[in-house]
């Protein structure tokens, strides 16, 4: 099963404010390059790409390679506007899929 | 001159010392091929559509030593302002000697307000990592760092 963890700063937030937002989700990241103990090539088996809306409107993606460790950890900044949702997505191979939200809370 | 820690003499020492370096020399030439492969610097002109980028403006921040190269903390940082006219739409880190260059492409705009980005990669060796970065002017910045990794990541069970 797929967890995720957004964080967003629980410090108040005010309108303007730039805020680091953080997301890290579980996913071996596999590479492609390891072998089993037989020898046999894993298969590659990673996410792709991470997108970042807020409120709707895309503000920050990732395009990931095999160098990004498992369970691959994003943080970056965003300004504040008003209060609404933070939603993430992340897209993977063999049809990877997940998505999870939080709630960005703007006060004056 | 006292020799503490060995039972053997120092004929036996030396006979061993030399069978190992010729154990370690053979282990560096077989391991060669594989470290030397893809070209960062090839990757890099492939992000920036050819141009060679000018060095500033970027800080690469990642440990000079680490034991693990499984999880490493990276940290760019670029020192531009981010408004509607002028901005870092892009950051992007390369490896020398990982098995793939590319490790990542962020991509920023304006709302994104600082361009400030953490991860955690990947150290296939001992190698220089780098980071670029393209403002919305199409220049391309770039700083590189040299990693002494102890632990190697990609390859290991």
């Amino acid at each position: 099963m797929t967890t995720a963890m957004i964080l967003v700063p629980r410090t108040p937030i005010r309108s303007g404010d730039v805020v680091m937002l953080k997301a890290m989700i579980s996913h071996p990241m596999e590479t492609g390059y390891r072998r089993t103990e037989n020898g046999e090539e894993i298969p590659r088996n990673i996410i792709r790409r991470m997108i970042c809306r807020y409120d709707g409107v895309e503000v920050f993606s990732v395009e990931m390679h095999q160098a990004i460790a498992a369970n691959p950890f994003m943080s970056f900044g965003v300004v504040a506007t008003k209060t609404g949702p933070v939603e993430f997505e992340w897209v993977g191979d063999n049809g990877f899929r997940h998505r999870q939200s939080a709630q960005l809370t703007v006060t004056g | 001159m006292s020799r503490p820690f060995s039972p053997h003499s120092g004929i036996e020492l030396d006979r061993r010392a030399l069978i190992g370096a010729g154990a370690m020399l053979v282990t560096a030439l077989a391991v060669e091929p594989a470290a030397a492969s893809p070209d960062m610097a090839a990757a890099i002109r492939k992000f920036t559509g050819g141009a060679e980028p000018k060095t500033g403006k970027v800080t690469l921040d990642i440990a000079p030593l680490v034991e693990n190269g499984n999880a490493v903390g990276v940290e760019v940082k670029v020192d531009h302002p981010m408004t509607p006219e002028s901005f870092v739409s892009e950051i992007a880190i390369f490896t020398e000697k990982n098995p793939v260059p590319d490790v990542a492409v962020f991509h920023l705009s304006p709302q994104s307000g600082r361009a400030h980005v953490v991860t955690r990669m990947r150290l296939a060796t001992t190698q220089n990592v780098a980071a670029v970065a393209r403002l919305s002017d199409g220049s391309h910045w770039q700083e590189t760092r040299e990693v002494i990794v102890t632990i190697a990541a990609c390859t290991e069970d």
